[in-house]
């Protein structure tokens, strides 16, 4: 079948500065995929090489098995919801819904009705005559994603476009892209800096650090089985030891061992507490273990030790994960 | 910085005497358009008479010379749009060796005194040898009007977010597309403004077009000549009154202009 | 619409030439400034540097003809005792043009900052861009006809029975002459009145900037008004102050035109390069003469920068 996405081989250098360096990623069609890593990491530059506002160095992309080197922004179909949204302050928000139909030269009736079908999707309907500023950030981010969807794009590209609103309003968010991408059947991708996001919302997660793949799979596979130390620290700050410290695997390798997944347990191995904070469902608690440091999340419920004084701790070895040697 | 305490009556007068300082010599240039005196710049005037209308519409020599104004103005803000556009856009979009150089380069051509620039244009049209006409008026007259135009462009780009250039690449606009439904649309008001101010800047010169202009005569050159060796002082009292009314009635348009602008654009102070 | 995810190319050679250079950013850039370089940066700044290299030439005195061979005897010449009163002249007049300037616009300036609202803030605004965009040679003729003779300002003078007072300014030695509009004096008033505004505007620009309660903090902590203004106010509108006499004062170095309708009929550096090069034919002495202006803007700029004005432009 073919891939909706394909990279191989593609670097995209800016000078001295490798922003993606030797990406090879396929990317399913209909699936929705998002791209987590840190700022600076690459995520953003692989959306725009999709997009087409970037050129690749070297390697290849396909889309849809169509070469896309070269090819630019407005030949692709290929949408992008903004980051800041760039909705277009001199139109109304019909007009700028219905602007991806105007430059292909549909007619203004139709344009319009498609504009405001694509509104009534993302529950805007009537909000045609506002002007894009007299918006509040939910509204507009909706917009945006209306003006991309009116196009039924092959691929919907969205650039953290949760990162602006406020917590309530991007949990609903979150679930009404996973809504839309389910029925529309339409091949999502999502750059975010946020891993829980990331975990929730998508198929698949790519991680990325300095510009290169650290990991590709399933948001559990990523959690449980992270492929490398960043993967393993960067979702969900895991513990990262030497694996034969937890008993687990062969020197020089190491292990990931969730916060989670560390317990109090009477005929464990005894550790210096050296801070303890509550964070409402869970306590976090640092220890000191033979001199590793450990982060545990515990339950309130339980008789706590203070900062100071040593508890006993445990973990089931199936819990955790030996990497490769030398990831 | 404001304050609801009343000023100091020195203060005020003082304000005040400066207002009048600066604005009574241009309503004098009002009431010597009507003056039935000939020969002095008598005050008061003896008499009014609506007479010295009539006579500078009838005069060939200043219908030329505003023709020409008008021409070499039309002509150069259009070349310095174009030219003040494209380099506002470069220096505010894209990152290149020599960017600030540029914006410099531009600015050189006004911060320099004008008869530095005059003498410098007039000696590369004779090393060039290009021979005097309408056309190095223009030349001269562009030179110094593109700064205008790239000043008021180049803060709109700065202000107009580039994603909006992706965003309409990204829903199928291809260059041109862009430019027409996107770019121009936010940078209009900001061109106007430039463009006119640009209009005023090469109707109202003199130092460098004494220098560029061969015989032909601007305006401006006209009412130097005047002011030199005065001929009929009715006629250039008139010419003087509408010179005012032409170039002052852009200036309050493109203020305007700019000003509402500012206000779409979101940066309300 | 369509099932393709890559739209085919559209037809047309615009079409095609655009896209090409969208692909090519950096020729995009290098298009863009091409005119300007071309333009701005060698034909105005060559014409500029051979302009500058002929104040390195000098004139045959005889055959009047120029010497294509290095020297520094063009320079000498600047300070023979007639032109270096030429430059002297200017220097002082620009200097004296400057200082006036500055003392009339804060006035105005920080009326129409701090107290100016609604009606009057408009008025202070058409105030000062009606001058300052009314055209330069009808601001110096109207001043022309202020200054005659038998024009307003003596008929002021007399109807106040003041005309004593007046020519008593007319009788002092070097600033005074037959008539204001053949004066030192006259072409002083006139300078100023032409310049004033490109001062107002940067000090009033500073002034805005500087809050409200400052002043009130100053007078809580026992500042008399006279030391607020000098110990708050007049630092902050400094930069504005500075920033205005950049234009104030260069303008004045460069001017030919005003000093040639009023004055006294002695020579400034403008017009002393305007006959060198045109009624003289002494290309090298009227480059010796461009060159005084620029560097004595560069070190006026240099200093300017250091007290932080361009800030407020």
């Amino acid at each position: 079948m073919t891939q909706a996405v394909s990279f191989r081989g593609v670097c995209r250098h800016f000078g001295i500065v490798r922003a993606v360096d030797g990406v090879d990623l396929d990317i399913a069609d209909g699936e929705f995929f998002a791209m987590l890593g840190p700022s600076g990491s690459g995520k953003t530059t692989c959306l725009r090489l999709i997009a087409g506002f970037e050129q690749p160095t070297a390697g290849h992309i396909e889309i849809y098995g169509e070469r896309a080197e070269g090819v630019p922004p407005y030949r692709r179909n290929v949408n992008t919801v903004f980051q800041n949204y760039a909705l277009f302050p001199h139109m109304d928000v019909r007009d700028n819904v219905a602007f991806g139909l105007r430059v292909k030269g549909v007619g203004r009736a139709e344009r319009n009705r498609a504009a405001e079908e694509a509104l009534e999707l993302v529950e805007l309907a009537g909000y045609g005559d506002r002007r894009a500023g007299a918006l509040s950030g939910g509204q507009r981010q909706r917009v945006a994603l209306a003006r991309a969807l009116v196009n039924k794009p092959r691929v919907l590209l969205l650039d953290e476009p949760l990162g602006a609103l406020d917590l309530k309003l991007r949990e609903q968010m979150q679930e009404e892209l996973r809504r839309l991408q389910r029925a529309l059947g339409m091949t999502f991708v999502f750059v975010t800096h946020d891993q829980e996001e990331a975990l929730s919302m998508a198929d698949r997660v790519a991680v990325f650090a300095h510009g290169t793949i650290q990991q590709v799979g399933t948001p559990e596979e990523i959690y449980r089985r992270p492929a490398s130390r960043f993967v393993a620290d960067f979702v969900g700050s895991s513990n990262v030891l030497p694996a034969e410290f937890v008993g687990a695997g062969p020197a020089g390798c190491w292990a990931s061992l969730r916060p989670e997944d560390i317990r109090l347990d009477p005929a464990g191995r005894e550790a210096r507490v050296t801070a303890r904070a509550y964070h409402g469902r869970v306590v976090k608690l640092g220890l000191e273990l033979d001199g590793q440091t450990l982060t545990a999340l515990v339950s309130p419920a339980e008789t706590l030790p203070e900062p100071g004084q040593t508890a006993r701790i445990g973990w089931d070895a199936a819990k955790v994960h030996v990497m490769e040697p030398g990831a | 910085m404001h304050s609801d305490t009343k000023a100091p009556l020195a203060l005020k007068l003082s304000a005040i005497g400066g207002l009048v300082f600066l604005l009574a010599p241009i309503a004098l240039i009002f009431l010597y358009a009507f003056t039935t005196e000939e020969k002095s710049y008598q005050f008061p005037p003896p008499g009014l008479t609506l007479k010295w209308l009539g006579v500078t519409l009838g005069r060939g020599d200043v219908w030329q010379a505003l023709g020409l104004s008008l021409k070499v103005a039309a002509i150069s803000t259009s070349i310095a749009l174009v030219l003040g556009t494209l380099t506002a856009a470069a220096v505010a979009r894209s990152r290149f060796f020599g960017r600030e150089a540029i914006s410099l380069l531009v600015i050189l051509p006004i911060a320099l005194p004008g008869i530095i620039t005059g003498i410098s244009l007039r000696s590369a049209f004779a090393l060039l040898d290009i021979p005097f006409s309408t056309w190095t008026i223009v030349l001269g007259h562009a030179t110094f009007c593109i700064v205008v135009v790239y000043n008021n462009a180049v803060a709109r780009f700065r202000r107009t977010s580039g994603s909006l250039i992706d965003a309409a690449m990204d829903l199928g606009a291809d260059g041109v597309q862009t430019f027409r439904l996107v770019i121009l649309p936010n940078i209009g008001t900001a061109l106007l403004a430039g463009g006119m101010l640009a209009f005023a800047l090469s109707f109202d010169e003199v130092i460098v077009t004494t220098f560029t202009a061969g015989n032909q005569s601007t305006l401006p050159i006209w009412m130097l000549e005047e002011l030199v060796r005065p001929r009929q002082r009715p006629v250039t009292n008139v010419v003087a009154m509408a010179v005012v009314l032409v170039t002052v009635l852009p200036i309050l348009a493109a203020y305007y202009l700019t000003k509402d602008g500012e206000n779409t654009a979101g940066s309300e102070k | 619409m369509t099932d393709h995810a890559i739209f085919p190319p559209r037809a047309g050679l615009v079409a095609r030439g655009v896209d090409w250079v969208i692909r090519h950013p950096r020729m995009f850039t290098f298009l863009m400034i091409l005119p300007i370089v071309l333009w701005l940066g060698i034909v105005y700044i060559g014409a500029l540097i051979a302009l500058l290299m002929q104040s390195f030439f000098s004139i045959d005195e005889f055959s009047g003809v120029v010497k294509h061979e290095f020297t520094l005897s063009t320079y000498a010449e600047l300070l023979r005792p007639s032109n270096f009163d030429i430059i002297a002249r200017t220097v002082v007049m620009a200097g004296s043009v400057t200082l006036a300037s500055a003392v009339l616009a804060f006035p105005i300036a920080y009326f129409a900052a701090r107290y100016a609202r609604g009606k009057w803030k408009a008025l202070f605004y058409i105030g000062v861009m009606l001058p300052l965009w009314s055209s330069y040679l009808v601001k110096v003729y109207a001043w022309k006809l202020v200054l005659a003779k038998e024009g307003i300002l003596n008929w002021v003078f007399a109807k106040l029975h003041l005309t004593w007072a007046l020519d008593g300014i007319l009788s002092l030695p070097v600033i005074g002459g037959n008539s204001l509009s053949v004066s030192y004096l006259g072409t002083f008033i006139v300078f100023v009145y032409i310049w004033l505004p490109y001062m107002i505007i940067p000090v009033q620009a500073s002034l805005e900037r500087v809050p409200g309660p400052l002043l009130e903090a100053a007078s809580d902590l026992g500042a008399t008004p006279r030391q607020s203004f000098r110990m708050v106010l007049f630092p902050l509108a400094l930069p504005g102050i500075v920033a205005g006499s950049i234009f104030t004062f260069s303008l004045t170095l460069g001017d030919y035109i005003i000093p040639q309708i009023i004055g006294s009929g002695r020579l400034f550096i403008g017009q002393a390069v305007y006959t060198q090069q045109g009624t003289a034919g002494n290309i090298p002495l009227a480059a010796a003469f461009t060159v005084v202006p620029i560097v004595l803007m560069g070190f006026y700029l240099w200093g300017a920068r250091k007290m932080g004005a361009f800030d407020a432009l």
